[in-house]
């Protein structure tokens, strides 16, 4: 099953490549994986989203609390949260295509946020699956380029991921 | 600049000192040398200069393995760095605490290519529990006591600390911290009580109960307290290979080593018992085989260990205890001592049980009255050191046969590489041992393909008295290698037979020391009597035995057979 996880971990040189590389060597998958500063100058925050068994994505928990530099992490899964990717697209917008580019952006919500004769550049959020949804909305041969962030995830209401 | 400042190299010494280390093993180069200016003027640890990196950290490892403290290493940048890779990624399998201290190029020179970089800390990540470069003069003496902290509590392992050169001559002042806390670290002490409220109910409710004691109880300096436990619960009790020594082997309840190389009647138990207590050991591939064959019995599984991902890894755990192995001990014992005991009768049926395999005798062998069986060299070494020796091994037929047929009633005697299987660690874990028991025996039992991949410590031991005793099991063959071809490749020995074979006797005396090659069965209680006489206790003994070549290691459980499919020396 897709599991998000979140976790905290100090904002050294390195800590990337500690989880990164924990991935790699033990066999894990990761789907996406985006890493930021926090607030907190001291921490960063990292979300990976994965997939595995129950007993493996077990195994990641433990073995990410292992890792020195991390300080706290949280399966997102064990309960309520939001979840938000933004992909930048640029599809074609000749006469051909224009309108129809248009009304899917609309569709979903997306922005065009910049433009040229021949084609706009359209910023849309939401779920990866949401993501995923517009591209197979709209004609392949129309897209020109596209870049995702990767999954961002926060638990819902009281669920709350801090030092 | 303040008067009180000192160099950081001097910083480096200083930490050291405040650590209490005693030996420091090493070896110079470029990056270090203002490390090794300052080594050389102090004299509160001894610098024990080895001939290869490798053997610096296996030697470090062993000094830790043999005494719980902390081995300490420093090599130079990049292929003094590689070299001790090896050494590092050991300790890492078999949770050794250690610090290993490595130089590195200039700061300004890093990730120019300079002469002598490799990026140690990368190279090394995944075989460290933590790793530092440290970037700044100010940050060595908190760093080195973050080291030997993180090295040294919760699962303990080999942690790495990098120091570039100009941070070794800039100058600071030397302060050291006095404990360190890290927000992101908190190693879990206490055991949760309910659980084990409920494992101690179950072991003294079962039919079947059995004890699997692994390297935590040795690492974790617990064996008193399960001694303690095993004996006033009565159950049987087997240990892995790492956890050898940690429950005494001349008593009653101990039913052998378990595993690929186990005793009949220890994995048999294992497979069949209801109720499994294992305490510090991990499920590996080498100890219960076949995790889906192993589980086709149904039995309660009560797991302590301190490391939660060790828990239910391999194998789903019903009972899982988070702790240190003391702790958690003086809890089950302490919960124990409220108890009345009433006599568990079942438990007398269980041991008959165990006396049928016992009966078995899966550790006989035929002497030969030509030919020197390995089985009867430890054997005889047991005899002659009264089984209170440190046995160092490589890795190989002679490391199963050490711990086969070398009984230890005591922790911390049996020092191998267990997890990575390193060949090569037999000489320089004898040279750590030593150092950190010097009047007490100490032997290395070894092969003749082991024992060259580190040949050149013979060196180093000449120039610290160490008067190890060698015993290479010389089969001429890469034994172990050579039983799996004959076993599972149609008797195609490719590139097993060691071709070219030194004189290891004029070998020995080249070095310096004595050697002795024994040929005869008739001369292999006089030989070892010999080495371990008075007359030779300040000298090194390499005694080169000519065994039987084809002698196999029974029992075997295939690879990825389970614990109930054994092969013994009779179904050949
Ligand atoms: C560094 C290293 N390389 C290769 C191996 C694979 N290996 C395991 S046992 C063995 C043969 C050991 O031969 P020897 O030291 O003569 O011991 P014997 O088995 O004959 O007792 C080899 C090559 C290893 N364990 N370590």
């Amino acid at each position: 099953m897709r599991h998000i996880i979140s976790l905290l971990m100090e904002n050294e040189s390195g800590a990337l490549s500690r989880v990164s590389g924990l991935f790699s060597a033990r066999g894990y998958n990761i789907e996406s994986l985006t890493v930021a500063p926090t607030e907190d100058a001291s921490l960063s925050r990292m979300t990976i989203v994965t997939s595995g068994s129950d007993e493996i994505i077990e195994q990641i928990i433990k073995q990410l609390n292992k890792l020195i530099d991390v300080v706290k992490v949280l399966d997102l899964n064990d309960g309520k949260f939001i979840e938000r990717e933004l992909m930048i697209v640029k599809v074609k917008a000749n006469a051909q295509y224009r309108d129809e580019m248009k009304r899917m952006c609309d569709i979903f919500r997306g922005r065009i946020i910049d433009v040229s004769d021949s084609s706009f550049t359209i910023e849309i959020t939401g779920s990866s699956s949401k993501l995923d949804a517009y591209i197979e909305s709209i004609d392949k041969a129309a897209i020109l380029e596209t870049v995702r962030t990767g999954a961002s995830g926060i638990g819902r209401g009281d669920r709350i991921l801090k030092v | 600049m303040n008067s009180n400042h000192i160099s950081g190299a001097e910083i480096v010494i200083r930490c050291l000192h405040e650590e209490k280390v005693k030996f420091v093993f090493g070896y110079p180069g470029g990056a270090v040398l203002n490390i090794y200016d300052a080594v050389f003027q102090q004299n509160k640890f001894k610098h024990v200069l080895v001939r290869h990196e490798q053997a610096a950290v296996h030697a470090a490892d062993a000094y830790s393995r043999s005494t719980g403290k902390v081995g300490v290493a420093l090599v130079t940048s990049g292929p003094g760095a590689t070299n001790a890779v090896t050494g590092i990624a050991t300790a890492y399998m078999d949770s050794i605490p250690m610090v290993i201290i490595s130089g590195q190029v200039p700061t300004y020179a890093i990730g120019q290519d300079a002469f002598q970089e490799c990026d140690t800390v990368g190279i090394t990540r995944p075989c460290v529990k933590h790793n530092f470069l440290v970037k700044d003069v100010k940050d060595i003496a908190s760093t080195i006591k973050k080291a030997f902290y993180v090295a040294s509590s919760g699962r303990p392992g080999p942690v790495l600390v990098d120091i570039p050169k100009d941070i070794t001559a800039e100058k600071y002042e030397f302060n050291y911290p006095k404990s360190v806390h890290l927000r992101s670290y908190n190693p879990i002490i206490k055991g949760h009580s309910g659980q084990i409220k409920k494992a101690l109910s179950l072991l003294l409710n079962a039919k079947k109960p059995m004890i699997y004691s692994g390297g935590g109880v040795v690492l974790g300096d617990a064996s008193s307290q399960l001694t303690k436990f095993v004996r006033a619960i009565g159950a049987p009790i087997t240990s892995t290979l790492m956890g050898l020594g940690g429950f005494p082997a001349s008593d009653k309840q101990f039913l052998g080593m378990l595993g690929m190389h186990g005793t009949y009647e220890a994995n048999m138990a294992m497979q069949e018992c209801d109720v499994l207590l294992a305490v510090g050991a991990r499920f590996d591939d080498r100890v219960i085989g076949n995790p889906e064959h192993f589980l086709s019995k149904p039995r309660t599984i009560i797991h302590i260990d301190i490391d939660p991902s060790s828990i239910s890894k391999r194998v789903k755990i019903d009972i899982p205890i988070v702790g240190h192995v003391i702790s958690v001990l003086t809890d089950l014992n302490d919960l124990l001592s409220k108890e009345k005991i009433k006599q568990n009768i079942s438990l007398k049926h269980w041991f008959k049980e165990i006396d049928q395999w016992r009966s078995t005798n899966c550790l006989s062998f035929k002497n030969d009255k030509k030919l020197i069986k390995p089985q009867f060299v430890v054997q005889t070494l047991h005899q002659v050191t009264k089984g209170d020796a440190f046995i160092t091994s490589d890795v190989g037929q002679h490391q199963m046969w050490a711990a086969q047929y070398y009984p230890f009633d005591k922790p911390r005697r049996w020092i191998n590489s267990g997890g990575l299987g390193t060949m090569g660690v037999g000489l320089p874990y004898a040279m750590g041992t030593q150092l950190a028991h010097p009047d007490a025996m100490v032997a290395c039992v070894t092969g003749e393909a082991s024992i060259q991949m580190c040949i050149q410590e013979l060196s180093t031991c000449k120039q610290f008295h160490l008067p190890i005793k060698i015993v290479n099991l010389n089969n001429r063959y890469m034994g172990m290698v050579r039983q799996w071809q004959e076993f599972f490749y149609g008797n195609r020995y490719a590139e097993s037979y060691m071709e070219a074979l030194p004189d290891f006797v004029k070998l020995a005396e080249a070095y310096g020391h004595v050697g002795m090659k024994i040929e005869k069965p008739s001369d292999v209680e006089p030989a070892l009597k010999e080495a371990f006489s008075n007359k030779l206790k300040e000298r090194l003994v390499f005694m080169d035995f000519i065994t039987d070549q084809k002698e196999n290691v029974f029992p075997m459980i295939p690879n990825g057979k389970g614990l109930s499919e054994m092969i013994t020396a009779e179904d050949l």
